[in-house]
């Protein structure tokens, strides 16, 4: 596993982003153009109302700053009495973006400043609250925790599988028959993983332009979507499981019971985990689909192994019993 | 572990042929060997993760082995970036 470093993530990246509808920010800039490169580096808003009327103190500068009716009709205030002087004190602070909403555009002098100054002023059509709540999902998604891993994400009865294992082991084989069985690919080879919230982990592929396509040895590569429609692939999806594959080790004890349960540490989370050895003759996608299943009964409360155990102790106890009935000579 | 610098010779880039051609050469060997680009590393044994990162002419690649062949293994892929590919340089 490699932690990525972090990259810059820029005005004009917030503005390209590409988000559907309802999480869409809607945002055009219109002044301050030059400043578009400016970096975004707290995934937070500030509403500048107390700067605007001239106190600094604590003014938490390097956020994205949002202003909704309140502040815009508090700058036409300003514009009207020609006090401009907080606005240009404003401007003399690095400020990633100001934002306005509800289609409000501020006053010509607080433009000019702000492209005098370099800063991006950007509008959109959303209100205050509905944009407040998107950009914040945005930017925690954004600064969330990131890393790559090496492997294969599909989706198998609903559960979030991340195959892993050595080159040559057949991760990418194993998934291209699970698709063929009517599951899921998320994403082949260099899976991008985020853990949002602190406790779950998103995967989805690294790339959107060579997105769902795989490489088979021997086929070369192939665009799933083109082959198996769109119902056999997926975009993200939540890592629940994690498989590793790898070549039958004579000398190493595989789980033969399924009580003990092992887990992969991602990002700080803990996933449970399977070792799969793999060995001609053994059906892999079968014991993936499997597992999936086993998976979701132990999250509807019911763990086969461990109930299979109980209900072998009770019989041995009810024998016990019986014994006290019986004499065993009776037998 | 060993780690060589090299910047992409060729005019197009790594794209899928030169990718196959990496990751080929790679599989030879025993060690792990990565790829890295702007802090972003692959495993360079996958055609896939290859073109993910998306190096286009002039980008600079560290390739990174680790493993009991590495110091082989990444001079045969730096020699790979030296060479261009057998394409157009630019």
């Amino acid at each position: 596993m490699i932690e990525n470093q972090p990259k810059v993530f820029t005005v004009l990246d917030l503005i390209d982003l590409d988000l559907k509808e309802q999480n869409a920010l809607n945002l055009r800039c219109i002044a301050g153009r030059s400043g578009l490169s400016r970096a975004i580096t707290v995934p937070d808003l500030n509403r500048p109302g107390l700067a605007l009327a001239g106190f600094f103190e604590s003014f938490a500068w390097e956020r994205l700053q949002i202003f909704g009716r309140g502040e815009n009709a508090y700058l036409s205030m300003l514009q009207s009495q020609n006090s401009f002087d907080s606005i240009k004190k404003l401007f003399t602070y690095q400020l990633p973006c100001c934002i306005f909403t509800s289609s409000l555009e501020p006053g010509e002098t607080f433009l000019a400043e702000a492209e005098k100054a370099g800063c991006p002023i950007l509008v959109t059509d959303l209100n205050s609250s509905d944009f407040s709540g998107r950009v914040i999902r945005v930017l925690y998604d954004i600064f969330a925790p990131k890393t790559t891993m090496h492997g294969v994400l599909v989706e198998v009865f609903g559960i979030g599988i991340l195959l892993t294992g050595d080159s040559g082991v057949g991760k990418s084989e194993t998934a291209l028959e699970l698709i063929e069985r009517g599951h899921r690919l998320v994403a082949d080879d260099v899976v991008e993983i985020r853990c949002v919230n602190g406790s779950i982990l998103m995967g989805q592929g690294a790339n959107k332009v060579i997105g769902h396509h795989m490489e088979i040895r021997g086929l070369g590569i192939i665009n799933i979507t083109h082959l198996f429609g769109v119902g056999a692939i997926r975009d993200k999806k939540q890592i629940q499981l994690v498989c590793q594959l790898e070549d039958w080790d004579p000398n190493k004890t595989y789980d033969r019971i399924g009580m003990d349960e092992l887990t992969a540490e991602i990002l700080g989370v803990k996933v449970p985990k399977l070792e799969i050895p793999v060995k001609p003759g053994r059906n892999i996608p079968v014991i993936i689909e499997t597992a999936s299943m086993n998976e979701r009964l132990k999250k509807m409360g019911y763990h086969s192994a461990k109930e299979f155990n109980q209900n072998i102790m009770r019989w041995l106890e009810s024998e016990n019993a019986r014994a006290l009935y019986f004499s065993r000579d009776d037998y | 572990m060993v780690e060589l610098e090299t910047t992409i010779k060729n005019r197009a880039g790594i794209h899928a042929r030169p990718s196959a051609m990496i990751a080929q050469t790679a599989v030879k060997f025993t060690s792990r060997v990565f790829l890295e680009k702007g802090g972003n590393r692959i495993n360079a044994k996958s055609i896939m993760g290859i073109i993910t990162l998306a190096a286009s002419f002039g980008s600079v690649i560290k390739i990174i082995a680790d493993g009991p062949d590495e110091q082989a293994a990444a001079e045969a892929i730096k020699a790979l970036f030296d060479s261009g590919f057998n394409e157009e340089l630019g």
